[in-house]
């Protein structure tokens, strides 16, 4: 069981919609810095900010609780994702857990990191067999595409820690949140090689993700509408291996969630540890509908869009 | 009991040859190909006379579903735009290059085979044995991935290939994973060679022997014919120099690191 601050024994009802049924457990993930981060993002999904104390971090003894409980239903790979994990100030030591079980892979948005903590950091990859990836979140490829969205000055310092990145000889894949057009897509691929070539990254891995209508992006921009939902019908001939909530979990102070978009929505919880939570789940949230025509958002595998077919 | 394994051979005849000459050498009982005979170089139907001349037993991998099937695209499980765009070029190829006879006999092929050596439950698959193009990376597969793997599956050894590099990896208990490489491009290690897997009992040990072994063949034959067949340079770079420069954006980081591009 993971060790739960809060009590709430009694499950949330389940939203109405097609269950996607659970295969296996991929990838875990774990919501270790909470809602906090040092990035108040006008289009986080779940609000994060210096003061959102929605979810706080998890300790190193749930992280290892985590793993243990992971390992039990063959897991293959470990996510870390918050807020901004570096703000914990156990998330190396974690990060040095899970790569003895694991590729482990860590959401951040670049700004925290510091030289020596790389160099701690590619000790434990030099001692695994797996897999240690970054993934730095950076809206655009200039301050002016990226710095409305994530704040002023945050360009140039998630450039240095993407630099910091390629000089301790990791390959971080850079993640952006596409605030533009569809057709836009390519010129910004273009322009972010270059720019990133310029900062010593020869040798870019770019993922564009697509917007999540909750949270502050809700306010920013606007909400979901009603017909954004997943019916039964979309489901006919829909490969569901594409998302996550098919084949992971993502373990929070709170207990064990779907997916970690839905964090915020109690009916996503699916009980106090691992084992418990690995039932189908019913895509019955708006979000959902971004995840279907999309798959793959949060695992490292680029995107790819779908049409949406009849609703 | 010598068992030869071979992994994609995506168009490459010449490679497939040499590879056959090699493990015939080496006291080959019988010899697999795991699937995905099309993609990547020149003439398709060079490779089908070589698998029916030698008795090769073929596994459908995704690319040969595809063109068995004349589907859309080669399913290979690439999201990422640029890798897409080069897988399309030979997918596009290949099927207007396989004959009809050719693709009939990729619609007969069975996706998985179970084989029993030494007592061991063997299990060859193309990409894993719960998807046909998954990508078991050395690099995140874990330990207890491959545990679950082999329980699910009732096996003890499980073969695959699909991500064009060769690695094993054996569980304390003797349990044994093994993706047998590919002929059809080198392993991103800046070698021309290509790699297959020759699994054998042994007298002295319980466990079977993995050995991987390099395959060298006539890579300017094989380049000029791409070249003639207006294949991308990209593709005859990558021969040429045993770096990958196309369908990268798959690779976990380490994978990726070992590589050049």
């Amino acid at each position: 069981m993971i060790d739960l601050p809060v009590s709430s024994s009694q499950p949330e009802p389940r939203p109405d919609g097609p269950l996607a049924e659970f295969a296996h457990l991929d990838t875990l993930w774990f919501q270790v810095a909470g809602t906090r981060c040092n990035l108040t993002c006008h289009h986080c999904f779940i609000s994060c900010s210096p003061h959102n104390r929605n979810f706080e971090f998890l300790t190193y003894g749930q992280v290892e609780q985590g793993v243990q409980q992971g390992l039990k239903q063959g897991v293959r790979e470990f996510y870390f994702t918050g807020g901004e994990p570096f703000l914990n100030p156990d998330i190396r030591a974690m990060l040095q857990l899970t790569l003895q079980h694991g590729a482990t892979t860590v959401l951040t948005n670049g700004t925290v990191m510091k030289p020596d903590w790389l160099q701690e950091l590619k000790a434990y990859q030099a001692e695994s067999r797996y897999s240690l990836e970054f993934r730095v979140s950076i809206d655009g490829p200039t301050p002016e595409r990226n710095d409305p969205i994530r704040g002023k000055g945050t360009f140039v310092r998630a450039m240095s820690g993407v630099e910091q990145l390629c000089e301790a000889g990791f390959l971080p894949i850079i993640t952006m949140t596409r605030t533009w057009e569809d057709h836009e897509d390519q010129p910004i691929l273009d322009a972010f090689r270059r720019t990133l070539a310029k900062h010593g990254c020869t040798r870019p891995r770019l993922k564009i993700l697509p917007r999540l209508q909750i949270g502050a992006e809700a306010k920013r921009t606007q909400g979901y509408e009603q017909e954004d939902r997943v019916t039964e019908l979309m489901m006919q001939g829909y490969d569901v291996t594409q998302l996550i909530c098919h084949n992971s979990r993502v373990v929070t102070n709170k207990g064990v969630y779907v997916c970690p978009i839905l964090i915020d929505s109690p009916g996503a919880r699916m009980g106090a540890s691992v084992e418990e939570s690995l039932e189908a789940f019913p895509l019955g949230y708006a979000a959902c509908s971004t995840c279907y025509q999309y798959g793959a958002i949060c695992s490292n595998a680029a995107t790819q869009s779908r049409q949406m077919t009849s609703s | 009991m010598k068992l030869a394994l071979f992994g994609g051979v995506y168009n490459n005849s010449i490679a497939l040859q040499a590879a056959i000459d090699d493990a015939i050498r080496r006291g080959a009982d019988r010899m697999i190909c795991l699937g995905d005979l099309g993609a990547f170089g020149p003439h398709p139907n060079q490779v089908f006379p070589l698998l029916h001349d030698y008795s090769i037993d073929c596994l459908q991998g995704n690319y040969d579903d595809s063109i068995g099937h004349a589907l859309n695209d080669c399913q290979c499980g690439y999201t990422d735009p640029q890798d897409n765009h080069f897988a399309q070029i030979s997918y596009d190829y290949t099927l207007a290059n396989t004959s009809r006879e050719n693709r009939a006999y990729l619609r007969t092929l069975p996706q998985q085979v179970r084989l029993e050596i030494a007592g061991k439950r063997v299990l060859c698959c193309h990409g894993s044995p719960r998807r046909v193009n998954e990508f078991l990376w050395e690099s995140t597969t874990s330990e207890a991935f491959l545990e679950w793997m082999f329980e699910e599956n009732e096996a003890d050894v499980i073969l695959a290939t699909h991500t064009g590099l060769h690695w094993q990896h054996q569980l304390s208990d003797g349990r044994l994973f093994v993706n047998v490489g590919v002929l059809g491009r080198p392993a991103n290690d800046g070698t021309q060679n290509v790699w297959y897997t020759m699994l054998s009992e042994t007298a002295e040990s319980e466990d079977l022997m993995v050995e991987f072994h390099p395959v060298h063949y006539d890579v300017e034959r094989v380049c000029a014919m791409m070249r003639a067949e207006q294949l991308p340079e990209q593709f005859i770079e990558t021969l040429q120099t045993g770096w990958w420069t196309t369908c990268l954006e798959v690779l976990p980081s380490r994978e990726r690191l070992n590589g050049r591009w």
